[in-house]
């Protein structure tokens, strides 16, 4: 069981920032992640892509801007639990919430704070008939422990960089892959795309471009899939034991929707006069996950957010006490590792 | 001036709407303006051609659309329910030239 002051649930810019508003206050953060890395969709969809509107930044670019906050935070020391997904949520009768992964993991504090942005990302899934139906039998949307095709034949279906890479993973551990796409053009770094045109002239990987998988086909688990090439419309099977279709992430709000929270939009209603509480008290939802009249969906407003709600989760958590607000110019920053961080005091000295 | 657009919703509605051409809008958020669509359901990654949640078909054969750019014929070439005459609303700017499109939004994926 892991226990903090702070649940913060989504790992995007808005909840890493929470944590430093939260440490100022001296609250604990931890934060959950169904993606394996911190950043929410700056790390996910557009790292590389320039951000113009952060306060006090010309220019950062997604990723950088992802590192200057793991920087910042880094006093503070969140703990993570990360590429899992919270998916249940359950008031104890000491008054604190926990909240469950989808592996299992246990999380309990006296607040919650929702960061979820756009929610959780959920593999696109191709339109095929059954494909429910082999999902854990054969249907994979991701790859967690590559050693599991060791000595199976795998199909990989996709024209980006997760297509590109894992056929490349893949290629050493199974004992055959092919990489079927739409097109002959595939999309992602050129290292990758020029590996797998390697890999394919070493008879390594089979290419099928372009064309398109029509059906699965299989009585308990996949065992063929039936192609169409779009140039010349011919069709074949395709034997196989395993069938890896990487056509991207999509959003979605996910488990979250079931919490009992009041949803407008396809997002969470919030008091945005006061703190950003959810319609149950202790809750909070900041960043792009919530709505109120006039929401923005922009960074540097999900970052107001946060240092709002934590001065709502402060009260909550210490109802006796009366916080003091203090700029970090004039208190430093006291990390609970230790650090400190302070204005270098003036000199003060005559000059003759 | 405002021109005028005739957009398809995903449950065959029909609707007319007019679109500013001197606000800098694309074709995803004159649709997310009129909400065409639910929230979170249409210009998801909003506007930068990584999610396709803003495709939709052309109908009118006599507009002339921008032509597409690698990001765009990328993302298509990735995204669903793909025909001939598919575009991301997000890379189409509204232009005087737009008057009168009829464009199908197509389904969510």
């Amino acid at each position: 069981m892991i226990k903090t002051d702070i649940l913060i649930i989504g790992a995007g810019p808005t909840g890493l920032f929470t944590v430093f508003e939260a440490g100022l206050l001296k609250l604990k953060c931890h934060l959950i992640d169904g993606l394996p890395q911190p950043g929410g969709q700056l790390a996910e969809l557009y790292p590389k892509k320039p951000i113009y509107d952060i306060p006090g930044y010309p220019e950062v670019s997604a990723a950088g801007l992802v590192d200057n906050l793991m920087d910042q935070i880094k006093p503070f020391q969140p703990g993570f639990t990360l590429g899992e997904k919270a998916t249940d949520l359950k008031k104890l009768e000491n008054g604190n919430f926990l909240v469950t992964t989808d592996e299992g993991t246990e999380h309990e504090a006296p607040i919650v704070a929702i960061a979820g942005g756009l929610g959780s990302f959920e593999p696109r899934k191709p339109v095929l008939e059954n494909l429910d139906f082999y999902e854990k039998r054969g249907v994979h949307y991701m790859v967690k422990n590559p050693q599991e095709f060791e000595g199976q034949d795998i199909v990989i279906a996709g024209g980006g960089d997760s297509a590109l890479d894992w056929s490349i993973v893949l290629a050493d551990i199974a004992s055959k892959v092919t990489l079927i796409h739409r097109r002959n053009e595939f999309r992602g770094a050129l290292e990758s795309v020029d590996r797998v045109k390697e890999l394919k002239d070493m008879g390594k990987i089979d290419l099928i471009t372009p064309a398109e998988i029509t059906a699965i086909q299989g009585k308990e688990k996949v065992e063929a899939l039936s192609i169409q090439k779009n140039d010349t419309k011919e069709e074949f099977n395709l034997p196989t034991d395993h069938f890896i279709p990487l056509f991207g992430l999509s959003p979605k709000l996910g488990p979250i929707a079931d919490w009992g929270l009041e949803i407008e939009k396809n997002a969470i209603k919030v008091d945005n006069s006061l703190d950003y509480q959810t319609n149950i008290p202790g809750i909070y939802a900041i960043g792009d996950v919530n709505t109120y009249p006039g929401k923005l969906k922009l960074i540097l407003c999900g970052f107001h957010e946060a240092t709002m709600m934590c001065q709502s989760a402060y009260q909550r958590i210490h109802p006796d006490k009366k916080y003091v607000m203090k700029y970090t110019t004039v208190g430093g920053v006291t990390g609970f590792d230790g650090s400190k961080k302070q204005a270098p005091k003036a000199v003060v000295k005559s000059l003759d | 001036m405002d021109i005028k657009l005739k957009i398809t919703d995903r449950e065959g509605k029909r609707h007319e709407v007019d679109a500013p051409t001197d606000m800098a809008l694309n074709l995803m958020e004159v649709m997310h303006m009129n909400e065409i669509a639910p929230e979170g359901t249409i210009g998801v990654c909003g506007g930068m051609a990584m999610c396709a949640s803003c495709q939709c078909y052309i109908s009118s054969n006599d507009i002339d659309l921008p032509e597409m750019q690698m990001e765009e014929e990328a993302m298509l070439s990735e995204a669903f329910y793909v025909k001939e005459n598919s575009r991301l609303g997000c890379q189409i700017p509204i232009t005087e030239d737009l008057d009168g499109l009829e464009v199908t939004l197509a389904p969510e994926s």
